[in-house]
């Protein structure tokens, strides 16, 4: 049917469509990302308050970045958190996963519960864990207490805040890992773990020797994707503590903000968005490397 | 023995990410001297913190704010974006391979480089403070064409040929003869896409002032942080239930799509 001539319409006629049917894309990305772009890197050169005329300072955002206390301190704090954000979700996912795979009544009922902070909003999540944390009256140290432990400073202490802010990220983000690992967990083919049986290995050795290693790309998103929400963070150190004490707490994002919208530099935020941008597709394109070469036996 | 300890350590967890939310919930109705308990139950349940917040900040408008914000987005990023996934993957133009290679460019972009430009367009277009500059940036996202065209691919060139023979526009293929057959794609993008929209609080915060026009997550944030919750815990919980409510009871219903979406999407991502 389709090589027969009458019905073969000239090629151009669909060419026409084509462009029609992308156009408004093409104009979307003119102006939403390709003039900030361009627009991005004009202001790196600048100093800007939006107000008075842009004025031009050659590269004395990125000697004043290199200089600025705080921008190593939001790369820290965002590193602190990745350090026990991606180990804790793997594990907690992984375990939920192997739980949730097995032969199980309420499975459907399971994965809706562990998925429902997912859905519900980050600004619901922190006002509720804001009160969880409250160091007199909040729920977690009266718990603490009730059991003869003393209270946990969550979110005064500064070497414990961004532990804290971890702690609720996992719990707020581990449903949607959960998914993937099960996704991934159904794909590893049952033959291999029927012939790994006939060779007499052990439950455990077929876990480290089978589902591991088969799970390596779901391992490969997870990492990408915490390290890019652990970039991101915004919402819960500004409502939670914002950004204190300390600057403890203080996120690349949440830094952008204050740069841009409380001081109105606005050439030194557009710079740190930039700086920041470049570490982000760096560190991810690193990760991907390192996982998915190295072996992990 | 063992499936004892397996059904006891999900319970366990069942209760560690729903109980925060049922707490939520009682509290919210509790008077402000007994929200400090660990149980759910008080003999003086009240509306009262309600009352107050609803007297407080106009909730009912940043509800209705929020519910044209998020249906536009979702609108616009399902038709436009299932418009430029079908060219990519079906019609023959100059400069496909070249567009596709932009769209996923823009996805592996980090939002942290266009966001201060985004607002100072905004700013030199004379929109902040409008519904225009808070659904803008969003009416397309390269995620959804790209979910789009991999659905796209496979969908059989014969049923695309006869609709041509039978004389359909383009247009009407894609509406009418591949949509039907793509609900799962379609339904992915728009719950995906009104999740992240009514949830989304850094962008409004950015580019709306007007407490009239403010988001329904933007108005609970500044209520908490600013000084008009007076500390009260009642008035918080009951502000944050207000907002997740809505979010609570569309997963209820949708609660398999919400999962299947986000298991995709997050392969594909």
């Amino acid at each position: 049917m389709k090589s027969f001539w009458l019905f073969n319409l000239p090629r151009h006629r669909y060419a026409k469509t084509g462009y029609w049917f992308v156009l408004p894309y093409v104009v979307f990305f003119g102006g939403f990302v390709a003039y900030p772009l361009i627009f991005s890197f004009i202001l790196l050169f600048h100093r800007w308050n939006i107000v008075t005329p842009m004025e031009w300072i050659g590269l004395k955002n990125f000697e004043r970045l290199l200089n600025d206390p705080l921008f190593f301190k939001a790369i820290l704090n965002t590193l602190k958190f990745l350090l026990i954000h991606i180990p804790l979700q793997m594990i907690i996912a992984l375990g939920i996963a192997v739980l949730l795979n097995s032969k199980l009544k309420f499975r459907g009922f399971f994965r809706a519960v562990f998925f429902l902070p997912v859905v519900v909003s980050g600004v619901v999540v922190t006002i509720l864990w804001q009160q969880l944390y409250a160091f007199d009256s909040g729920l977690l140290n009266r718990m603490l207490t009730a059991v003869g432990f003393g209270r946990v400073p969550w979110l005064i202490d500064p070497d414990m805040a961004m532990l804290s802010i971890a702690l609720m990220a996992t719990w707020k983000n581990v449903g949607i890992y959960i998914i993937l690992f099960l996704v991934g967990l159904q794909d590893v083919p049952r033959e291999l773990y029927e012939s790994a049986s006939i060779d007499g290995a052990t439950r455990a050795r077929q876990f480290f020797r089978i589902t591991l290693p088969m799970l390596r790309p779901t391992f490969v998103v997870v990492v990408v994707l915490s390290t890019i929400g652990g970039f991101s963070l915004f919402v819960e150190p500004y409502v939670l503590t914002g950004g204190g004490p300390m600057e403890s707490t203080l996120s690349a994002v949440l830094y952008i903000y204050n740069q841009a919208f409380y001081f109105n530099h606005m050439g030194y935020a557009a710079t740190l968005g930039f700086v920041f941008a470049l570490i982000i597709l760096g560190v991810v394109l690193l990760q991907r490397k390192v996982i998915e070469t190295e072996p992990t036996t | 023995m063992k499936a004892i300890a397996k059904y006891a350590a999900l319970g366990l967890g069942a209760v560690v990410f729903a109980y925060p939310f049922l707490w939520m919930i009682a509290s919210s109705l509790k008077p402000e001297a007994e929200i400090g308990g660990f149980g759910l139950w008080s003999p003086h349940f009240t509306l009262f913190n309600y009352e107050q917040v609803i007297e407080r900040i106009p909730l009912g408008r940043a509800f209705l704010n929020s519910i044209i914000v998020s249906l536009s987005a979702t609108v616009s990023v399902v038709v436009f974006g299932s418009m430029v996934g079908y060219a990519l993957a079906r019609l023959q133009f100059i400069g496909r391979g070249t567009l596709y290679a932009i769209v996923v460019f823009t996805m592996t972009l980090p939002f942290q480089i266009t966001l201060i430009p985004q607002y100072i367009l905004m700013v030199k277009l004379g929109i902040t403070d409008t519904y225009l500059a808070l659904v803008a940036p969003t009416l397309m996202t390269a995620f959804s064409i790209i979910l789009f065209r991999q659905f796209f691919l496979y969908v059989p060139q014969a049923l695309i040929d006869a609709a041509r023979i039978d004389g359909c526009s383009e247009l009407r293929i894609l509406f009418r003869v591949i949509w039907p057959l793509s609900r799962p794609v379609v339904i992915t993008v728009s719950l995906l896409t009104f999740m992240s929209s009514w949830n989304e609080v850094l962008w409004p915060l950015i580019v709306v002032r007007n407490r009239s026009l403010m988001t329904m997550p933007q108005l609970v944030t500044l209520f908490t942080i600013g000084g008009e919750a007076e500390s009260l815990l009642g008035l918080q919980l009951a502000a944050a239930t207000l907002l997740a409510l809505p979010i609570i009871i569309t997963y209820s219903f949708f609660q398999r799509y919400f999962i299947e979406s986000m298991a995709s999407a997050g392969i594909k991502g």
